[in-house]
């Protein structure tokens, strides 16, 4: 028993010997020189400030990152639970590009991690940068947006796709530093920042502290902009502005639901135009409405610092031309276009003067525009993607349409303004698929009766009569067949939603969620059995390469397979943005 | 079924109540706005007061929690969002006087109990809600 428990001891001990320690921001990271970022070591045990050797190519680190990192003694976790000793350095710059070999010696913790420290071109390729992210966007929602739009007639499109006539492209791949699968916030704050983090986050390195405020930082695109230009920033989303993809332009939190948090750090950054939903973060506690935890009306303090206010299409219209703009439309997300426009359904009547995302775009344009400067505008479809989680793929491709009408816009400036990069990008995707046709003339007990796949399929009988790019009915009476390869148990139904987005699954007494019954007795409903564990409430982001696609000086710079994270390095590079250029 | 004799029903415990004391989800706000919600008038007059809500009975955010929220449809929150500020803005927050045995999601329950209006925080979980009802029992209808 004693040569047993000696034994134990030991291998602890090698165990302790051997743990790495692990080093903020991580290895292979990409930095842009010049930038600041927070440098942070963690030991996984209690270590001597005095027996913390941290060594940059082979020099003391001080040198190297421009100060000397706080000491803690011990991190604590939940609990009090003890996590290890520290060092951070906030605000660490490293002016000189090239590779940095960072090592840690701490008691018997090692670890070593390299960083490329990146340049940019000396003169800026453009002056404007469009950066337009389909939520979610994957190559099915394409697909299904231009049959849906456009036709097709004996296996030719009868028309494009804004998206499709963009030069130049590359596969993006998405996972997180933490995951394969990854999430909206990981990889917009990659796109914006040229670090990939962990879900959840943006602006920031995950750490093993529970506050989610404390983690450590890196540069947003909008700082870097702040920082070495006056160019003006616009951020334009279908979602809450307070939503990861916009919040990622601008934020920094371990927690993408510290929404409140983070209309604050909008408030810190004041893009020149904000146009989105979320209201209800911007609402001081006491108004009824409200999301925030606090009392801080923000609606207040933006106006103070000389925003005017838009709540709906005609005041966005009307709004001063000159001078920031703050647009809020919802007090969560905006109604989806198929709801907003059309059905009228969801939310779409309590708030029926919200705009679309192409008039959004049109505005940011015009008023972003007349900076000499130029402009960073950032523009989401934020809803392909909250339509493909709950299964409802019609919504999601007329969000599709939409978000590549706002392309045209953009693609329209661009081509009045060349010396503006466009970049059309998704941020994950979903497992949608276009199998064929469902096809209502075929007589069948069940929906699947209906589903017509190869020679039988045929084409949809989809029309545009009024050409604005949107089928008149999206309950044709041929149309695309359209499933998502990962789902709660769910019904089924084989047709569009017309009384409201799908809500397939709801949760049962065991925290479980089921079937939502209220789709069992539609018209040839079959219950599906989920392929998910029973905690997940809809359809899963998959791991699939997205597609980019860009036009414009810089583009160049898009081929192949590239990390989120590279794609930040074309967007600096194209803006020169480690060249200071103001005056 | 009781409810919907005209004039007085009969509510759970014996007691007679007005059919007015009823309160339906499309009557809470009067005014919905980007800028804040008002309350109705009838919210406003029945504060203090006992009424009867129908709804749907949604999961609490945690197990002990002595609350449950009460909504309009069936609700799933997405995964990514699992806090009290992804719920819709018509939600009641149902406080019961009793404990009493969880029903599944789909299964309308009627609840009666004590109306209580404004921001509220509840310290147990930091639940922030704008409408309660407190004392309250429910029953499946």
């Amino acid at each position: 028993m004693r040569t047993l428990l000696a034994t134990l001891f030991a291998t602890t001990v090698l165990a302790h010997a051997a743990q790495a320690a692990d080093v903020y921001p991580i290895d292979r990271a990409t930095i842009l020189a010049g930038s600041p970022f927070d440098f942070k070591v963690e030991l996984k045990g209690a270590v001597k400030a005095e027996d913390i050797k941290v060594t940059v190519n082979g020099q003391d680190y001080k040198a190297a990152l421009g100060a000397e990192a706080a000491y803690v003694a011990m991190e604590k976790g939940k609990e009090d639970k003890e996590l290890g000793s520290a060092l951070l350095l906030r605000n660490a710059i490293i002016g000189v590009p090239g590779s940095y070999k960072v090592e840690v010696t701490a008691g018997g913790e090692t670890k070593t991690v390299t960083w490329d420290v990146f340049a940019t071109a000396e003169q800026p390729k453009v002056k404007n940068v469009i950066f337009l992210l389909g939520d979610g966007l994957s190559v099915a929602h394409r697909t299904a947006a231009r049959i849906m739009s456009k036709g097709m007639t004996e296996g030719k499109a009868n028309g494009r796709l804004n998206m499709d006539d963009l030069e130049r492209m590359a596969f993006i791949g998405t996972s997180a530093t933490n995951s394969i699968d990854t999430d909206s916030a990981n990889t917009m704050s990659a796109y914006m920042t040229g670090h990939k983090t962990v879900i959840n986050a943006v602006g920031v390195y995950g750490d093993r502290t529970p506050d989610s405020l404390d983690d450590p930082r890196v540069e947003t695109i909008a700082e870097a902009l702040r920082r070495q230009t006056q160019k003006s920033i616009g951020l334009v989303t279908t979602s809450e502005i307070e939503d990861a993809t916009p919040a990622a332009v601008v934020s920094h939190t371990r927690n993408r639901n510290d929404k409140a948090e983070i209309v604050g750090m909008i408030y810190d950054v004041k893009p020149e135009v904000i146009l989105g939903g979320g209201s209800a973060y911007f609402l001081g506690k006491e108004t009824p409405g409200s999301k925030r935890k606090d009392n801080q009306d923000y609606i207040k303090l933006f106006q103070e610092a000389g925003y005017a206010l838009a709540t709906d299409k005609t005041e966005l219209a009307n709004a001063p031309a000159d001078g920031k703009l703050l647009g809020l439309f919802h007090t969560g997300n905006m109604d989806v276009t198929l709801d907003r426009e059309f059905l009228k359904k969801g939310t779409a009547e309590k708030f029926p003067g919200q705009p679309g995302l192409v008039d959004m775009t049109k505005t940011a344009l015009d008023r972003l525009s007349k900076n000499e400067d130029g402009f960073f505008l950032m523009v989401e479809g934020a809803s392909i993607d909250k339509m493909s989680h709950p299964l409802d793929m019609e919504r999601a491709v007329v969000e599709t349409i939409e978000f590549d009408q706002a392309v045209g816009v953009a693609r329209e400036f661009a081509k009045n303004n060349p010396d503006t990069l466009v970049v059309v990008t998704g941020d994950h995707t979903h497992g949608v698929s276009l199998l064929g046709i469902i096809d209502d003339t075929v007589e069948g007990k069940e929906g699947r009766d209906k589903v017509k796949t190869g020679a039988s399929a045929g084409f949809p009988n989809y029309t545009d009569e009024n050409k604005d790019g949107y089928p008149d009915k999206i309950d044709a009476s041929r149309r695309l067949a359209m499933f998502v390869s990962n789902f709660p148990d769910y019904y089924e139904t084989f047709s569009p939603k017309l009384d409201g987005p799908f809500e397939p699954a709801v949760k049962n007494e065991k925290d479980e969620y089921v079937a939502n019954e209220a789709y069992k007795d539609m018209p040839g409903a079959v219950l599906r059995v989920g392929i998910l564990p029973k905690d997940e409430s809809t359809g899963q982001h998959t791991v699939d390469d997205v597609v980019l696609q860009s036009e414009g000086p810089g583009s160049e710079g898009f081929r192949g397979y590239m990390e989120q994270s590279d794609v930040y390095r074309v967007l600096v590079d194209a803006l020169a943005l480690g060249v200071k250029q103001t005056n | 079924m009781l409810g919907l004799i005209a004039g007085v029903a009969v509510a759970i415990d014996g007691r007679p109540a007005l059919a007015d004391d009823s309160l339906t989800f499309d009557e809470l706000y009067g005014k919905v706005s980007v800028l804040g919600l008002e309350f109705s008038q009838k919210v406003k007059s029945l504060a203090g007061q006992e009424v009867r809500m129908r709804g749907f009975m949604a999961p609490p955010l945690k197990a002990e929690a002595a609350f449950f929220v009460l909504t309009e449809i069936p609700m799933a929150l997405c995964p990514f969002c699992s806090s009290d500020s992804d719920w819709p803005d018509n939600i009641v927050v149902v406080y019961l006087g009793e404990k009493q045995t969880f029903v599944p999601p789909g299964q309308t329950i009627e609840v009666r109990g004590t109306l209580e209006v404004g921001s509220w925080t509840d310290p147990e979980t930091g639940f922030v809600s704008l409408l309660r009802l407190r004392s309250s029992q429910f029953y499946a209808v």
